[in-house]
C-alpha cells in the first residue's frame, strides 16, 4: 500500500498529465459529426506517430558497435515515420475533398 | 539554454496536437487542423533531433537517423498519394501497425539496454538494487511492448482482411484461447517485474511471440461490420503504446499525443459500437460471426424479382423523392461520380434526390461521406440515419447501391440473428426499394436478407458503376 502511494506521488506529475489529456481527448471527440469520422481516425493514427521521437531517441543513444541496436533502432524511425507521414499525407488526400464545400 | 528550447518546442507540439484534433472535428477547419498537428510534429521531430540531450549526451547516428527518415517520407508518401479512396481503411489500418511495431521495438531495445546497463537488476543478489525507479521502468516497457505487438500484429490482419487476403477464421474455444493468451501474458510481465528471475530475457520474447499471437487471434475471428470498431480500437492502443514510450523518456509530447489519441480513439469505438448496438466486451472478445449464432436465424425462403434497366429508369424518372443507399459496393466499383451525375440528372427532371448515409455503411465510419465528397456531393443532401428513416416514409423510390447489413430487415424482427438490435436504415418504409447488387450473394457479415425477397423489392443485378451508367442513359432518353 505505502508502496503505490509513494509511486503515485513520485509520479504525479505525469498521472496529471494522462488523467487531464483523457478528459481533452473526451471533450473533443465528443463534438464530431459522423462525417468526419473517417478522417478523424486517420488524423489520429497520424498523431500517435509520435512515438517516432521515442525511435529516434532510442537510434541517437545506441553505440556505435552495437549492431542489433542500431539495426532495431533504424527499423523504428522507418516504421515511424511511414506512420506519421502516411498518416498526415492520407488525412489530407480525405480532407481536400471537403474543400469546395461548406 | 537547448532544453530549454526543446521543453519549448514539445509545448508546442503537444498543444498543436490539441487544437489540430480540434478543427478535425469541423468541417470547415478539418484540412487545416490536420496540417497545424503534422507541423507541431514536425517541430517536435526537428527539436528532438538537435536538442535531446540525456545526462549532457547529445544524440549521435545522425546519417542512420536522417536514413530512416528518408526512407519512411519517401515509402510513406508514395503509398499515401497512390492509395485508392476504396482501400482508405486499409491505409489507416497499415499505417497504425506500422507506429504499434514502432513503439514495441522501441521496448525491446530499452529491455536490452536495460539489461546491458545494470545486469544486476536481473541477479539474485538480494534485495539491495531494488529500485522503484527500475521496476516502473520495466513496467512501462512490457507494457509498451503488448500493447504495441498486438496493436501491429492486430493491424495487419485487420489490412489482410479488409483488402480480401485473409479470410475470416474462428474455432471452437477461440474465446477461452484468446483469454488464456491474454492472462498467460499478463502473469509473464508480472514474474518478471516483482520476481526478476535471470532467464527474463529469456520470458520477455515469449512476451513478443504471445503479444503478437494475441493480436492475430484477436482479429481473425471478427468479421463484417465489426471491422471499423477494431481499427478504431488498435488506432487507440498505439495511442496507449506511445504514451508509455512518453512515460519512459518522461517526455510530455509523447505522452499526452498518446493518451489523446487513447482516449479519443476508446471513446470512437464506443460511440461505433453503440451504433451498432453491440456491447465494446462483445467485440473484445471477438464472438462476432461466432460459433452459436451464425445459422441460427430464420431460413429465409421464397423468391426476389429482377427489374429491367428501363422500368427502374421509369420509376426513378417520375418519383417525387429518391433516396439512395449507398455501401461498401458503391465504393468497390468506384461508382461515386456516376452515382452523383445520376443525382444531378434526375433533380433536373424535378426529383429531389437525397443519400441516407448510415454510420457504418463501408468498411470504415464516415467512409460514404468521404466517398461522396470526392465526387462533389453537397454536403446537404447526405442525411444521418435518424434523419432518413423518417424520410424513407415519404419516398417513392429507394435505390439501395451496394449495401447489405445496414439495411438487414433482420436486425429488427429476428432475435435470432448475429446482428440483432444493430439500427438499420428502414428502407422498407418507402413505396418502392431498387437493391443494386452483384449477385445474390449475403453481404460482409454473411447473413441472408429477408429484404430482397418482400414484394416491394425488386433486383438490378450488376456491377455499381455499369449498372449507374446504364440506368443514367435510359433516364436521360425518357
Amino acid at each position: 500500500m505505502n508502496q503505490i502511494l509513494e509511486w503515485i506521488s513520485l509520479h504525479q506529475e505525469m498521472i496529471y498529465v494522462v488523467v487531464l489529456m483523457i478528459f481533452v481527448g473526451i471533450e473533443i471527440i465528443g463534438k464530431v459529426p459522423s462525417v468526419l469520422h473517417t478522417p478523424l481516425m486517420s488524423g489520429a493514427n497520424a498523431i500517435h506517430g509520435v512515438v517516432i521521437i521515442g525511435a529516434i531517441i532510442v537510434m541517437g543513444k545506441a553505440e556505435e558497435g552495437n549492431i542489433a541496436a542500431l539495426i532495431l533502432g533504424f527499423l523504428a524511425v522507418v516504421l515511424g515515420t511511414l506512420n506519421v507521414v502516411g498518416g498526415f499525407v492520407v488525412t489530407d488526400r480525405m480532407l481536400e475533398m471537403f474543400k469546395k464545400k461548406k | 539554454m537547448e532544453l530549454n528550447i526543446l521543453a519549448l518546442c514539445y509545448l508546442l507540439g503537444s498543444v498543436s496536437f490539441i487544437i489540430g484534433l480540434k478543427m478535425l472535428s469541423n468541417p470547415a477547419s478539418a484540412r487545416k487542423g490536420n496540417l497545424v498537428a503534422a507541423t507541431g510534429m514536425f517541430i517536435a521531430i526537428v527539436g528532438t533531433i538537435f536538442l535531446y540531450q540525456e545526462n549532457g549526451q547529445k544524440l549521435h547516428n545522425y546519417s542512420w537517423i536522417f536514413g530512416g527518415l528518408l526512407i519512411g517520407t519517401i515509402i510513406g508518401t508514395v503509398m499515401a498519394k497512390k492509395v485508392q479512396m476504396t482501400a482508405m481503411p486499409e491505409m489507416v489500418s497499415l499505417f497504425n501497425g506500422m507506429g504499434g511495431a514502432c513503439a514495441a521495438l522501441i521496448s525491446i531495445i530499452e529491455f536490452k539496454h536495460l539489461i546491458e546497463v545494470d545486469p544486476r537488476v536481473f541477479a539474485h543478489l538480494g534485495y539491495a538494487f531494488f529500485s522503484h525507479l527500475d521496476q516502473t521502468k520495466l513496467l512501462i516497457i512490457l507494457l509498451g511492448l503488448i500493447i504495441g505487438g498486438v496493436s501491429f500484429s492486430g493491424s495487419m490482419i485487420a489490412w489482410g482482411k479488409l483488402n480480401g487476403k485473409i479470410k475470416d477464421f474462428s474455432f471452437k474455444g477461440q474465446h477461452i484461447f484468446n483469454l488464456l493468451l491474454l492472462i498467460a501474458n499478463i502473469l509473464l510481465a508480472a514474474y518478471i517485474i516483482i520476481g526478476r528471475p535471470e532467464q527474463s530475457p529469456f520470458y520477455f520474447y515469449i512476451i513478443i511471440f504471445l503479444s503478437l499471437l494475441y493480436g492475430v487471434f484477436f482479429v481473425l475471428p471478427i468479421g463484417g461490420a465489426d471491422m471499423p470498431v477494431v481499427i478504431s480500437l488498435l488506432n487507440s492502443f498505439t495511442g496507449v503504446a506511445a504514451a508509455c514510450g512518453g512515460f519512459l523518456y518522461d517526455n510530455k509530447v509523447m505522452l499526452t499525443g498518446g493518451i489523446l489519441v487513447g482516449a479519443a480513439g476508446t471513446l470512437l469505438t464506443i460511440l461505433m459500437c453503440k451504433a451498432m448496438n453491440r456491447s465494446l466486451k462483445n467485440v473484445l472478445i471477438g464472438s462476432f460471426g461466432g460459433t452459436s449464432a451464425v445459422g441460427a436465424g430464420v431460413a429465409i425462403t421464397g423468391s426476389y424479382k429482377e427489374i429491367s434497366l428501363s422500368d427502374a429508369a421509369v420509376i426513378m424518372g417520375y418519383a417525387n423523392k429518391v433516396l439512395i443507399v449507398p455501401g461498401y459496393g458503391l465504393a468497390v466499383a468506384q461508382a461515386q461520380h456516376v452515382c452523383h451525375e445520376l443525382e444531378k440528372t434526375l433533380e433536373s427532371k424535378g426529383v429531389e434526390v437525397k443519400y441516407a448515409i448510415h454510420p457504418v455503411a463501408g468498411r470504415m465510419p464516415g467512409h460514404m461521406n468521404v466517398l461522396l465528397a470526392e465526387a462533389d456531393v453537397s454536403y446537404e443532401k447526405l442525411l444521418e440515419m435518424e434523419v432518413a428513416n423518417e424520410e424513407f416514409k415519404t419516398a417513392d423510390v429507394v435505390l439501395v447501391l451496394g449495401a447489405n447489413d445496414v439495411v438487414n430487415p433482420a436486425a429488427k424482427s429476428d432475435p435470432a440473428s448475429p446482428i440483432y438490435g444493430m439500427p438499420i436504415l428502414e428502407v422498407e418504409e418507402a413505396k418502392h426499394v431498387i437493391v443494386n447488387k452483384r449477385s445474390m450473394k449475403p453481404g460482409y457479415a454473411g447473413i441472408e436478407n429477408q429484404l430482397f425477397f418482400q414484394p416491394k423489392t425488386s433486383m438490378l443485378f450488376g456491377d455499381a458503376k455499369k449498372a449507374l451508367q446504364d440506368l443514367l442513359a435510359e433516364i436521360r432518353s425518357i
